[in-house]
């Protein structure tokens, strides 16, 4: 009797904010960290997070001492006049001895895969590749390895995609959903001129105003009023797509509801569709939910590829509304 | 984290600590926040610009808040008491207000300070970017306040550290606050 086909091992690519948050993702058994430099070069560009040069090489050595792979997010767009910063943390990345770039910008890929050809590059979610022309145009024509598919494909569509190209696939398992074409969203940029596109913050912190009115919490972006949350009703991000609006005689969430992704039970479907790694979101998130977060989810791959069935809803307290989806990957509206 | 709801202050232990003065705890919150910048400076440097913010930290279930300008250069930390109708007369930039043990939670990093906003456990008003801030470099630190506490009494910070090793366990059963961070006490 012919023994069973080994399980292919899918890499859980998790988030860190900062070198402990980074610290808390090895010791809890991610195969790879994604991080960013303190600068609009990545899309978590918040008060108070990312890395300088020095602590990212520090983090580098650490995680490759615990056998963890590190991809470096440059993954906003470069200003007209100011690619020298984006160029910048390219050459930094692979001087401090990244596994990986993540980019989203063509003219960024381009000069990445000419001046650093050796340095592995990924197509980050913010490129939106979400079908196989697209995504072969990135791999033929700049050597990309590895593409973050977008959060709008169905298991069907990502198993039919990785039928038709030669890169890896990475899709996102867990954390803030964004429905929107990403990197192509102006949500942000309309309320209040920044975006995460272009300075790597959606809904910016300076301009986000929260105030307690009865019961009520109010939520302002810019000048407008985005939500107002009962008491006894879990709060939402002050995102425009999560807010709360009258629109004829419909009054709620117009865009989407404020949930988190949750996909842990999609992961054996998901690595027979052929995806190569499953990524975590929330590099703006504390070290607890980190912790709580990837170990859940090693636990969750392990489990699958020991043939042990994979626990459902371990992480729901830390999820926005705290309230979980599936979001597209279980399409049923179309 | 767990699902537990966070456990409240107990009002008896409160009703004691509001009536002490706070000139005492005054001197020793200067003195915790001058060794928290000496041990921590990368916390301070991590937080910019926002280090110049007035930050009142309201714990809802005790009678006194704390206003912090974590100043580099002047770190300042002082207890201010509540008023009859439990506001806190004070000028601040960012509020944010919670159970102690939620704040004092998200200080050790045992909890989620995204999570308890979520669940409306916590509460941030005022400048948002500054909370924000503020959190990420507190979560950086890897604080453990009871280690600090010891730290901050100099040669005597062994035999404190045994006195809050002996006293953690009671107090923390007494007051449902995580006086120690889980996995590390470290003076």
């Amino acid at each position: 009797m012919n023994a069973p086909l080994a399980k292919t091992r899918p890499e859980l690519v998790c988030p860190a904010g900062t070198p402990a948050a980074f610290r808390t993702a090895v010791e809890a058994g991610a195969d790879a960290i994604y991080c960013g430099f303190r600068d609009e070069t990545n899309a978590r560009n918040f008060p108070g997070l990312n890395f300088d040069r020095s602590e990212l090489a520090q983090s580098i050595r650490f995680a490759h001492d615990h056998g963890t792979k590190v991809l470096v997010a440059i993954n906003t767009f470069p200003r007209a006049g100011a690619t020298a910063l984006w160029h910048k943390a390219v050459a930094d990345a692979e001087d401090a001895g990244a596994d990986a770039v993540i980019l989203a910008d063509l003219g960024l890929v381009a000069h990445a895969a000419v001046k650093h050809p050796n340095l592995r590059r990924h197509l980050s979610v913010q490129a939106a590749a979400s079908n196989p022309d697209a995504i072969r145009f990135w791999v033929e024509t700049f050597g990309i390895r590895r593409v973050v598919l977008p959060r709008i494909l169905s298991v069907a569509e990502i198993a039919a995609i990785n039928a038709e190209i030669t890169c890896e696939t990475e899709v996102f398992v867990f954390g803030g959903l964004c429905v929107m074409a990403e990197g192509r969203c102006s949500l942000s940029s309309h309320a209040t001129g920044k975006s995460p596109n272009m300075q790597g913050v959606c809904s910016p912190p300076s301009h986000v105003v929260y105030k307690e009115e009865g019961d009520d919490l109010v939520a302002k972006l810019g000048a407008y009023t985005i939500d107002r949350t009962p008491k006894g009703v879990a709060a939402p991000y002050p995102t425009l797509c999560k807010g709360r609006f009258t629109a004829g005689t419909y009054q709620g969430h117009v865009f989407e509801d404020p949930v988190s992704l949750d996909a842990a039970m999609l992961i054996p479907p998901l690595v027979d569709a052929g995806v190569t790694a499953f990524k975590i979101e929330g590099r703006q998130r504390s070290r607890a939910y980190t912790q709580a977060v990837v170990a859940a989810f090693r636990k969750a791959v392990d489990d699958h590829l020991a043939g042990r069935p994979i626990a459902a809803d371990m992480t729901r307290r830390l999820a926005e509304g705290q309230t979980t989806t599936a979001g597209a990957y279980k399409k049923t509206w179309r | 984290m767990t699902d537990a709801p966070l456990p409240r202050f107990p009002r008896l232990v409160d009703r004691v600590l509001g009536r002490l003065p706070t000139l005492p705890l005054d001197l020793a919150l200067r003195r915790f926040i001058t060794s928290l910048a000496d041990r921590h400076p990368s916390l301070f440097s991590r937080l910019g610009d926002q280090a110049e913010k007035r930050f009142l930290i309201d714990p809802v279930d005790v009678s006194f808040g704390f206003l912090l300008r974590p100043d580099p250069a002047m770190p300042r930390l002082e207890a201010i008491k509540r008023d009859a109708d439990g506001t806190i007369d004070a000028q601040w930039d960012a509020r944010i207000a919670g159970p102690l043990a939620a704040l004092v939670g998200m200080v050790h990093g045992a909890l989620d300070g995204d999570a308890l906003f979520f669940s409306r456990d916590i509460v941030i008003e005022g400048d948002t970017e500054a909370v924000l801030g503020l959190r990420n470099a507190v979560d950086d630190a890897e604080l453990d306040l009871a280690g600090e506490v010891a730290a901050m009494t100099g040669p005597a910070a062994g035999f404190v550290a045994e006195v809050i090793r002996r006293a953690a366990p009671v107090a923390e059963r007494l007051t449902g606050v995580a006086l120690v961070r889980s996995g590390g006490f470290a003076p």
